[in-house]
């Protein structure tokens, strides 16, 4: 397990919401090409620790060579986001990954945002947490299409899971495509996802420095939304200082004071969703049927 | 960072390899690794332990290569060590250095037989 947050990538399950079938993600490759690479039963993933021992002991002997890899640890998700990114390209779809800490709001954000857009801007949602459809649900009970993804002991999707989520999503021309990561400021900042943008959430509530504690985040992102603005009155909560911190990290960021609850800097956010939503609509190749 | 899954990555990428060159047993893996990349050296060595079980790797010594953080200033294009990817450039501390080196998370090489 990962010594930092016990994460594990196994056992990520994609439910669609027609029907009730769970989707598991295949094991990412590991066991099962062993076998297939090694037809000498010896080195397959089934071999007994007889076996193994007895490889090592002959391997005493045996001639080393050195074999060059040069690949980065993040190739094969970087592959699959380039995919994805394509087939947003091509379907015209805004693709948006909204990363936080747990409970900074992004469900309920996304919850808003779809009421006021309903109508113009079609959205369609995938919900990775580590457990529940519950979000999903908010989501669904808005009407708009949402398909959650159980990452179990995983803290972060990656793009394997959301290229494999879409298939059943529909991506209208136009429209948004929302990811809300699994809630963690920590790995989700090194898994592109093909999205067009990452979208960090800060809350109110967490702390002035959370930039400088999770530079990486804040430096991927290219949006900020402080939110929970709402409950500045109540709060020892700097927010020239908080927005100080992340343009120390990320200078380039923009930030939007915003409150799901209240309605505060939301339609600036619709603003900036509906400007990258017709930049990919114009984008998009032309449609065939004229 | 998540280190299991990189720890899976790494040992996908060699697994792929083994297929390609022929080789089914892994004596060393040398990792390139940045001070900047988040990686935690001690956390990716459990990691990779466990994801290697099954597989060419089972066994293999881990050997991880430092890369240290070094940026250059966009303003007065001076060179310096980072230690954190938001330092300021420390001549004229007017902008974040803009990180060239040490955010590296890659298999570098192999010994295999
Ligand atoms: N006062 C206030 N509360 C908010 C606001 N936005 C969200 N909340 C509350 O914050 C809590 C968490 O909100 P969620 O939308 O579930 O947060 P989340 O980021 O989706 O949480 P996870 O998916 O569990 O990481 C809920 O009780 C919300 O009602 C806001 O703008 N103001
Ligand atoms: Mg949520
Ligand atoms: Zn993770
Ligand atoms: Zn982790
Ligand atoms: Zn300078």
């Amino acid at each position: 397990m990962c010594t930092t947050c016990g994460c594990g990538s196994d056992g990520a399950t994609i439910d669609h919401h027609h029907a009730g079938h769970p989707y598991v993600a295949r094991r990412r490759g590991i066991a099962a090409p062993a076998a297939a690479a090694a037809p000498g039963a010896e080195t397959g993933p089934g071999r007994t620790a007889d076996a193994a021992e007895s490889a090592v002991a002959a391997s005493a002997a045996a001639h080393l060579r050195q074999v060059s890899i040069e690949q980065d640890l993040l190739a094969r998700n970087d592959a699959e986001a380039v995919a994805n990114r394509r087939a947003f390209a091509e379907a015209g779809v805004f693709a948006l990954n909204l990363v936080s800490s747990p409970g900074s709001g992004k469900t309920t954000l996304l919850v808003k945002t779809i009421e006021r857009l309903a109508g113009r801007v079609p959205v369609a949602v995938i919900e990775g947490d580590q457990q529940t459809s519950n979000d999903a649900e908010r989501i669904r009970a808005t009407g708009a299409p949402a398909t959650q993804i159980n990452t179990g002991k995983g803290c972060h999707l990656d793009a394997r899971m959301v290229g494999d989520a879409t298939a059943s999503l529909p991506l209208a021309r136009g429209g948004l495509l929302m990811i809300e990561n699994v809630g963690n400021l920590v790995c989700p900042a090194a898994f592109d996802l093909g999205e067009a943008h990452k979208v960090v959430i800060l809350s109110v509530t967490e702390g002035e420095d959370k930039p400088l504690k999770y530079p990486d985040m804040f430096r991927a992102a290219d949006l900020m939304l402080l939110n929970k603005c709402d409950l500045l009155p109540y709060l020892q909560f700097d927010v020239e200082q908080a927005e100080a911190y992340a343009r120390r990290v990320n200078p380039d960021i923009r930030i939007i004071r915003v409150s799901a609850t209240s309605g505060l800097g939301m339609d600036e956010w619709m603003e900036w969703l509906a400007a990258g939503a017709s930049a990919c609509d114009a984008a998009a190749p032309a449609l065939e049927q004229v | 960072m998540h280190e299991l899954s990189l720890a899976e990555s790494a040992i996908a990428l060699i697994e792929d390899a083994g297929r390609r060159e022929s080789f089914h047993r892994v004596r060393v893996v040398r990792m390139e690794i940045g001070a900047l990349s988040c990686v935690e050296p001690e956390a990716l060595r459990f990691a990779f332990e466990s994801a290697s079980h099954g597989s060419c790797a089972e066994g293999a010594r881990l050997d991880i290569l430092p890369i240290p953080g070094e940026g250059e200033c966009a303003a007065c294009g001076i060179r310096a060590e980072m230690e954190t990817a938001y330092d300021l450039c420390p001549q004229c501390e007017s902008r974040p250095l803009k990180v060239v080196r040490g955010t590296e998370m890659r298999v570098k090489d192999l010994d295999v037989e």
